[in-house]
């Protein structure tokens, strides 16, 4: 078995797997590290699914792999914090248009949602700029750490057998046909052979399919920016708050993370061209428009000091759904389209996945218990390893601050880089601890960061 | 008048623990006379200071695992005057060795992390996690530039982005490679200092770039980087965008006519623009001042908080460590005073003094006192030729003055405080205008100046 792409929908579907040990499992990305495309750079909500199109997929897996991955991160301590959203209407079209949404809410299985007067949606988040006639509270909508749920679901399938190849574009694909048949992958890392396949390659799961001769859907890229905003923001906003949808998507949202800071944005641009599917730079408009639109949605954020600046790229492609495809005749999955909603949906697509591999024949045979796992809880109210007594006079490497800003401590460090899936960039190495991931962006630590990494093995460009 | 060790110890343990009593984190509670936060030139020279005064137990905490603070990492010559001016470290040397002389107890590799009392901070370190509590706490943390994200600046997130404290500290702590083609940032003092270390690594410095119609340096660092190494200075020239994946490929500019470039290089370093480290104050509730983002002191370094003072480059960023350490020595005086007043003497609510545009900021900003131990400073975000400064407070105008030269952006401007006693100690904020400069200030929409080439190297 082997699934092409180790983004958050592809590490998910390989510790599913994990579970049959009968099953040899390969997990391969092109990247050097997991979750470093699509995955790592997203808005971090867990969504109910309650504005999803009824009766799809999407809007059933959203609401299961929601309820999934709540529970998952409390076995393993990934952060989260269910903050609940607020819809916010800010003229009288919007306000008309609650109702619609909550009956919507409904028809997705999400009865809770709440219609809040002018007054409420104040009194529940005091800093909204003025002019907020009402609001549909979704109590459910929780933030996660995005980077914390791939790494531990690829930390479980690896503990579990699953063999990772990172730095792996599959290149090619030939079917060899028969009884024995099975599927010869061309990587940059030599020759895999696999009976079973998934694509989970995101934006490329197009390009990836047609390897397979499949021509069912085209990707269009649609860029997210959005920027981070210094921890003294986090105190101004108390829950998510969405825009009323428009066509081009969820709009441009306010949003705290467990993290401790607060997300504006994302943009939505639909981009073409050669290069759009590796264009993630932000650009000034998008900055521009994104600090006025958060200014009006809370105008306390214009003070605001900028931490980091990002851009995502969805993988759109004109339909209202995922394109999620089994073809039994080749042993083989799609898992297209997994636009906007991921990161929610990751177990329970997993599952599904599953469910269409042993629908296309496959015998996963006796399944076992995953080894449990934890990961370190980098959120805001956890306890920072940097102030436990107890564990700085068993290793003084946890008192030994590296960076500052967001008091990653030495123990930390070296923890991440003797992982299981270690980081070999500074950049994975700050989204498994956070080390020059705060105000100063490495001004202070980053010379000292690049050389651990360096003595680790690392390639600290 | 000392009683404690007088080496620096980055692992002493707790157990001389006067008091002994736990902290709130579980960890350990100790008290001490003056407890200063930052080890640079200004924390350095406050502790001495004090110490040599008979404080009492002065304590500095400092996060870094050597003390010095940013002359640590600056190894051209150019701290302190004249012939006797030094290298960073060699300069900090100094002031570290008079500490301990003094009898300061250093405490390197531990950080204050916030407060848990009005002058009570918790910390960490190897040793654990502790409290301590003093009876004067002077801040020192210090400033940092400001990278590239918070500047807006766009485009993708490759390798390569550096501020010139993380440039030096590669270079010259850890002896990294840092690429091959630089561009600068900025044109300040500091962004010479970045020139020069790249230099210094082998990196060639492609151009500088700054928004400014002119460099805001010394002449002569500016003319010799310029002729002497063949850097162009870019004005009136904006970063739009970096380019590249994985690595820095270029950046891209537009002049002040419209145009854009792209110059190729593999590393860009963001200087100056600094911002004061004040999360400590910010944590303590004490009153930030709106222009330099420190906390707001009066001419003593008194804060809003009874007994927190701040000096050096949380006050006011990139003046010369020699500024930043008679700060520290001057310190000394008002937090003695402190020590020997009798405790909850009252204390008049300070007058803040504010600018308005293009005057970016003043320090000293709360007048407590009718007497005034330094001159203030300011910073303009303008190159304003002999301007008239006005100092009113609530309509009466209690000052003028015509500054001598051009007071130039990212560049400390001195004016006299003679008229702080004319201060009305139950008045309004004090305000200060500049009401006219002699001599054109450019604008954007005149030509560049002289050494303004545009072209891209
Ligand atoms: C701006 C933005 C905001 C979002 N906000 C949210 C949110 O708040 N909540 C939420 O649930 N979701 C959100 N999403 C959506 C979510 O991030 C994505 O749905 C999810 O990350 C998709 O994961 P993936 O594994 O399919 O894709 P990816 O993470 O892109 O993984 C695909 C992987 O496949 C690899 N690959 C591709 N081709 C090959 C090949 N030929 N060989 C080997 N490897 C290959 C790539 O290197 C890549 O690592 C957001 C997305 C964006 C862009
Ligand atoms: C690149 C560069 C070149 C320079 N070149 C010159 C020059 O040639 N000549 C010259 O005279 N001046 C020069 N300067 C200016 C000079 O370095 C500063 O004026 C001086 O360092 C300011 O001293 P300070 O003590 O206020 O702050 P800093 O030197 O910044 O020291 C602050 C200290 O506080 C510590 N700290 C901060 N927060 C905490 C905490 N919570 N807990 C514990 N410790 C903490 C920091 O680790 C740091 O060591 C240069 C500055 C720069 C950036």
């Amino acid at each position: 078995m082997t699934v092409v792409g180790a983004g958050v929908v592809g590490s998910a579907v390989a510790r599913e797997l994990a579970r049959y040990p009968a099953l040899r499992t390969a997990l391969v990305d092109a990247r050097d590290d997991v979750g470093d495309g699509t995955s790592k750079a997203n808005t971090a909500i867990l969504h109910t699914g309650f504005d999803a199109v009824p009766g799809s997929l999407e809007s059933r897996l959203v609401r299961d792999g929601s309820r999934l991955l709540a529970a998952y991160a409390a076995d393993c301590g990934i952060p989260l914090e269910r903050v609940g959203a607020l819809l916010v209407a800010w003229d009288e079209e919007q306000l008309a248009a609650l109702p619609a949404l909550a009956a919507k809410a409904r028809r997705n299985g999400y009865d809770d949602t709440v219609l809040l007067d002018a007054a409420e949606v104040r009194a529940r988040e005091p800093r909204l700029g003025p002019g907020a006639l009402g609001a549909l509270a979704v109590p459910g909508e929780s933030v996660v750490c995005p980077w914390s749920t791939t790494l531990a679901y690829a930390t479980q399938a690896v503990r579990a057998g699953t063999d990772l190849h990172l730095n792996c574009r599959v290149a090619r694909v030939d079917q060899v046909t028969g009884a024995a048949g099975h599927h010869v992958l061309t990587t940059d890392r030599g020759t895999l052979r696999t009976r079973w396949l998934v694509n989970a390659a995101g934006l490329r799961a197009d390009e990836f399919d047609l390897l397979l001769g499949h021509r069912d859907f085209t990707v269009r890229p649609r860029r997210g920016q959005l920027l981070v905003l210094d921890t003294p923001a986090r105190d101004l906003v108390r829950h998510i708050l969405l825009p009323v949808p428009t066509a081009l998507g969820k709009g441009v949202l306010v949003t705290p993370t467990v993290h401790g800071n607060v997300l504006v944005g994302p943009t939505a641009e639909d981009l073409d061209g050669p290069d759009a599917k590796d264009d993630t730079a932000t650009t000034a408009e998008g900055l521009e428009g994104l600090r006025a639109q958060g200014a009006r949605i809370v105008p306390a954020l214009l003070g605001a000091e900028v931490t980091a600046a990002y851009a995502g790229l969805r993988a759109a492609t004109g339909h209202e759904d995922y394109r999620v495809r089994a073809h039994p005749a080749q042993r083989y999955v799609t898992l297209g389209g997994v636009r906007s909603t991921g990161l929610s949906a990751s177990l329970a697509l997993a599952a599904h996945t599953l469910d269409l591999l042993t629908g296309a024949g496959l015998d996963p045979g006796p399944s076992a218990a995953l080894p449990p796992i934890r990961v370190p809880d980098l959120g805001r109210t956890a306890e920072r390893p940097c102030v436990r007594a107890d564990l700085i006079a068993r290793d003084p490497a946890y008192g030994t601050l590296v960076c500052h800003c967001e008091r990653v401590s030495l123990g930390e460090i070296r923890d991440a880089l003797d992982s299981t899936v270690p980081p070999v960039t500074p950049d994975g190495l700050r989204r498994r601890t956070r080390a020059r991931g705060g105000r100063c962006q490495g001004s202070h630590c980053g010379a000292a960061v690049r050389d651990l990494l360096r003595r680790a093995g690392g390639t600290p460009t | 008048m000392n009683t404690s060790s007088t080496s620096t110890d980055t692992n002493d343990s707790t157990s001389d623990s006067p008091s002994g009593r736990s902290g709130g984190t579980g960890g350990t509670h100790r008290d001490v006379d003056v407890l200063v936060v930052g080890a640079g030139p200004a924390g350095l020279a406050a502790a001495a200071r004090l110490a040599a005064l008979g404080a009492g137990r002065v304590e500095i905490l400092e996060r870094e695992r050597e003390p010095g603070g940013v002359p640590r990492h600056c190894f051209h010559r150019g701290f302190g005057t004249g012939a006797e001016s030094v290298d960073g470290p060699a300069y900090v040397g100094r002031w570290t060795a008079a500490a301990e002389r003094a009898g300061v107890r250093l405490r390197t590799g531990v950080t204050a992390l916030g407060w848990t009392g009005p002058l009570t901070l918790a910390t960490t370190g190897p040793d654990g996690p502790a409290e301590v509590s003093a009876r004067a706490v002077v801040l020192a943390t210090g400033a940092r530039e400001r990278p590239r994200a918070a500047r807006l600046v766009p485009g993708t997130r490759p390798a390569g982005v550096f501020t010139t404290g993380e440039l030096q500290q590669s270079v010259y702590l850890y002896r990294q490679d840092v690429g091959r083609r630089a561009v600068v940032v900025g044109a300040e003092q500091v962004s010479y200092h970045a020139v020069d270390t790249l230099r210094r690594a082998g990196v060639a410095p492609v151009a500088m770039v700054t928004e400014y119609e002119r460099h805001q340096a010394s002449p002569a660092h500016a003319t010799a980087a310029r002729l002497r190494y063949g850097v162009p200075l870019l004005t009136r020239t904006t970063v739009t965008a970096l380019v590249g994946h994985g690595r820095l490929a270029g950046v891209r500019l537009r002049h002040s006519d419209g145009r854009t470039t792209t110059l190729a290089c593999d590393t860009a370093v963001f200087t100056g623009d600094f911002v004061p480290e004040h999360e400590l104050a910010r944590d303590g509730g004490l009153v930030l001042d709106p222009g330099t983002l420190g906390p707001a002191v009066d001419m003593s370094f008194r804060t809003t908080r009874d007994g927190v003072f701040a000096v050096g480059s949380l006050l006011h960023a990139a003046e010369p460590a020699g500024t930043a350490a008679r700060e520290g020595v001057l310190a000394a005086v008002p937090v003695l005073a402190h020590l020997a007043a009798v405790p909850g003497t009252h204390r008049a609510a300070p007058v803040p003094v504010r600018v308005d545009a293009p005057l970016r900021w003043i320090a000293p900003n709360l007048l407590a006192t009718a007497t005034a131990r330094q001159p203030f400073v300011l910073r303009t975000a303008r190159f304003l030729d002999r301007p008239v400064l006005q100092v009113a407070q609530d309509g009466r105008v209690l000052h003028h003055e015509r500054l001598r030269g051009t007071a130039v952006p990212n560049r400390t401007v001195g004016m006299s405080a003679a008229w702080v006693r004319d201060v009305d100690p139950d008045g309004g904020p004090v305000r200060i205008t500049v009401l006219g400069t002699t001599g054109g200030t450019p604008t954007p929409t005149e030509p560049p100046a002289a050494d303004g080439g545009t072209d891209t190297p």
